[in-house]
């Protein structure tokens, strides 16, 4: 394999916010890294900081938030020179001039609310173009129609003329795509793509951001909570839970050898075709507040294999390949000998068989 | 066995039209039959603007149906209603709706929004009673009776939709008819809410018509299974007949629209895509075909050779 170049790299970022209640730690020492033509998946219940992540990495994050510590590096190319900046250090104005948009491009979850009712489709797509590079403006129309037949929209000149409104849910979210990749950007962000969509037009746009991948090789991060898309989409897996990533590793190494419990919970509780259970799996309890400091293992609570040390002391990350963390006192050389539960190690034998 | 039993719901023929102007009919619901027998769940999937809503809608007569029947426990409840079937109607059937932050009236406590219907149809004597009834009806659904004194606004998402279900619970209804009841819900709480809907079928022997786009969770609550496309029910069966052998090309990419959780065969499996206009069927011709049991497919007899070989 050719020498992987790393595009982002997250270490140990804090993100807090000021509440009327008091400062509510959203996120706790991230490390997160992401190599060229890869894709990364983020998953975790809602609250457990996926998307304030992302909006840290880029610029976004709402006035009442606080970057305790971290860094976020992100790689460009500028022409022919390679750049890293840190864009947690940088000034807003920057960030907007030269990653928002630019280098970086998001894909929100709701395509009704990321769009603007007011404008046609055509000057949206321009728009990033015209601000970023000084693109002009036959160009740019030249260019918005190529885009617009790229993510599959049909007869792309009468589309240009129309509004938002005119357009069905997912051919809205394929005109939000064009607008991402208008200035070719190298990280490409999908929070929740299709959530707000239906399973059928949801397998047609994770086939087109797919296909959109593989054409320009640039790298994509996913925040999702659905595992199938997950299982369709990522290389690498981050999974979540109250603002820490507790176990990250390659898509196999995640679904078929899960290390922390609260990635046998979430992988128990799939829903899952073949299984007949008459109940779904759910993990008891709920996510903590993260009003409140966590001290120990935020997860023990729910965690029926939590320890002792879980209540006092937070587990470090250990490793368990190359690729493979897992943030839980389980894999302490110390731990008792827990193993996975009985029906998630009989699912995992039956999705083995199946890849066969 | 089967023919013995008695459905609760039948409906024959329904047809919802909406007229948008002088030319121009939408056509939401058009010649739908199916029936649900009492104690089990019924599934009613298909994308969105298929009419699976309007179905709901139009049998808890929220519209008025444009011709078709509908009988509710040997009732008639498609024509004019008289006072004894509506009184029937508006306490025996009820509703769970989708989103359940738009739902709850934000100025009602929570124990006034469960005991409207009671109050509405003088159920209880006194206060007291009425008092039980919300704080029974709590438990059962998972919450507290001190919530009762609380405000929506006070609840988180799934917490809603509970209090959601015990307003329609409180009736003690033969059917209830659940819109989309969970796809405003994160992932777990889904799970949670569908167990607690079985949980309650289990205890009172409700029956539901549970309207949904998700599939994997219809396969979960649903004893059987309607699809629709453009307002036509195009297939309808058992859980087991629609999920192992689908006959309908729309019902196949609806199931290879889902995305299945294993790394390994789902990178390289492309779901199926099924465009009406390019397939050259015409709901409008075809016939209800049954295959075996209970499970019919909507179809011309060219079109289901085609299929059932395909």
């Amino acid at each position: 394999m050719a020498e992987r170049e790393k595009v982002l790299e997250i270490r140990n970022l804090s993100v807090s916010f000021t509440a009327s209640s008091g400062l509510v730690n959203a996120i706790r020492s991230v490390d997160l890294d992401l190599y060229r033509g890869e894709t990364l998946a983020i998953v975790g219940e809602s609250g457990s900081g996926k998307s304030v992540t992302m909006k840290a990495v880029m610029g976004i994050l709402d006035k009442n938030a606080v970057i305790n510590s971290g860094s976020v590096n992100f790689t460009y190319h500028r022409g022919e020179q390679v750049v890293t900046t840190d864009i947690v250090k940088m000034e807003k104005s920057d960030i907007r001039r030269h990653i928002n948009g630019k280098r970086i491009a998001m894909v929100f979850q709701d395509p009704m609310t990321s769009l603007d009712p007011t404008m046609t489709i055509g000057k949206q797509i321009m728009e990033g173009m015209i601000w970023h590079y000084d693109t002009p403006k036959e160009e740019a129309y030249a260019k918005s129609l190529q885009l617009l037949e790229e993510v599959g929209l049909s007869e792309p000149e009468k589309r240009m003329k129309q509004y938002p409104h005119q357009l069905s849910g997912g051919m809205r979210q394929r005109v939000v795509i064009a607008i991402a990749l208008a200035c070719d950007p190298e990280l490409l962000i999908c929070d929740e793509p299709t959530t707000a969509l239906d399973v059928t037009i949801q397998a047609k746009i994770i086939e087109l951001i797919q296909r959109i991948q593989k054409e320009r090789g640039i790298s994509v991060i996913y925040i999702t909570h659905d595992l199938g898309i997950v299982a369709k989409v990522a290389d690498y897996v981050n999974v979540m839970y109250a603002g820490k990533i507790v176990e990250k590793g390659t898509v196999d190494e995640i679904y078929f050898d899960p290390r922390h419990p609260y990635t046998w919970g979430l992988l128990s509780a799939m829903p899952d075709l073949d299984t007949d259970d008459s109940r779904l799996y759910t993990i008891p309890g709920s996510p903590p507040n993260l009003k409140n400091r966590i001290v120990g293992d935020a997860f023990a609570p729910r965690n029926i294999y939590a320890l002792k040390i879980d209540e006092r002391a937070e587990p470090p990350m250990y490793q368990i390949s190359e690729t493979h963390f897992a943030s839980t006192w389980l894999l302490d050389p110390r731990a008792p000998k827990v193993e996975m539960p009985a029906e998630l190690k009989a699912r995992i034998a039956r999705m083995k068989k199946e890849a066969e | 066995m089967a023919e013995e039993k008695k459905p609760l719901l039948e409906v024959s023929g329904l047809k919802q039209y909406f007229k948008i102007n002088k030319n121009f009919t939408v056509r939401a619901v058009d010649d739908v039959d199916f029936v649900i027998y009492p104690g089990e769940t019924y599934g009613l999937v298909g994308e969105s603007g298929s009419g699976k809503s309007t179905i709901g809608r139009s049998v808890i007569r929220l519209y008025d149906p444009t011709a078709g029947t509908i009988k509710f426990d040997g009732m008639d409840i498609s024509g004019k209603l008289d006072r004894k079937t509506d009184e029937a109607l508006r306490t025996e059937m009820q509703m769970i709706f989708q989103d359940p932050m738009a739902c709850l009236n934000p100025r009602k406590k929570v124990e006034d929004i469960i005991a409207q219907g009671l109050d509405i149809h003088h159920v209880c004597k006194n206060r007291q009673e009425r008092a039980d009834r919300v704080a029974d009806i709590l438990l059962k659904v998972g919450l507290a009776p001190e919530h009762a004194e609380r405000y929506p606004h006070q609840f988180s998402g799934g917490q809603r939709q509970r209090v959601g279900i015990a307003r329609a619970l409180v009736m003690n209804p033969k059917l209830i008819i659940a819109d989309e009841c969970i796809s405003a819900l994160d992932v777990s709480i889904q799970a949670q809410v569908v167990n607690l809907m079985k949980d309650i079928q289990k205890e009172t022997g409700t029956t539901y018509l549970f309207i949904a786009h998700d599939l994997s969770m219809v396969k979960y609550i649903s004893e059987r299974i309607g699809v629709l496309h453009m307002g036509h029910l195009v297939e309808t069966g058992t859980t087991e007949e629609i999920f192992s052998n689908p006959i309908h090309p729309y019902t196949k990419s609806l199931l290879s629209a889902i995305p299945i959780p294993n790394p390994r065969t789902e990178k390289t499996r492309v779901a199926m895509s099924y465009n009406y206009k390019e397939a050259g069927v015409d709901y409008n011709v075809g016939k209800r075909h049954l295959i075996d049991g209970t499970h019919y497919v909507l179809a011309t007899d060219e079109e289901l050779e085609k299929w059932a070989n395909a």
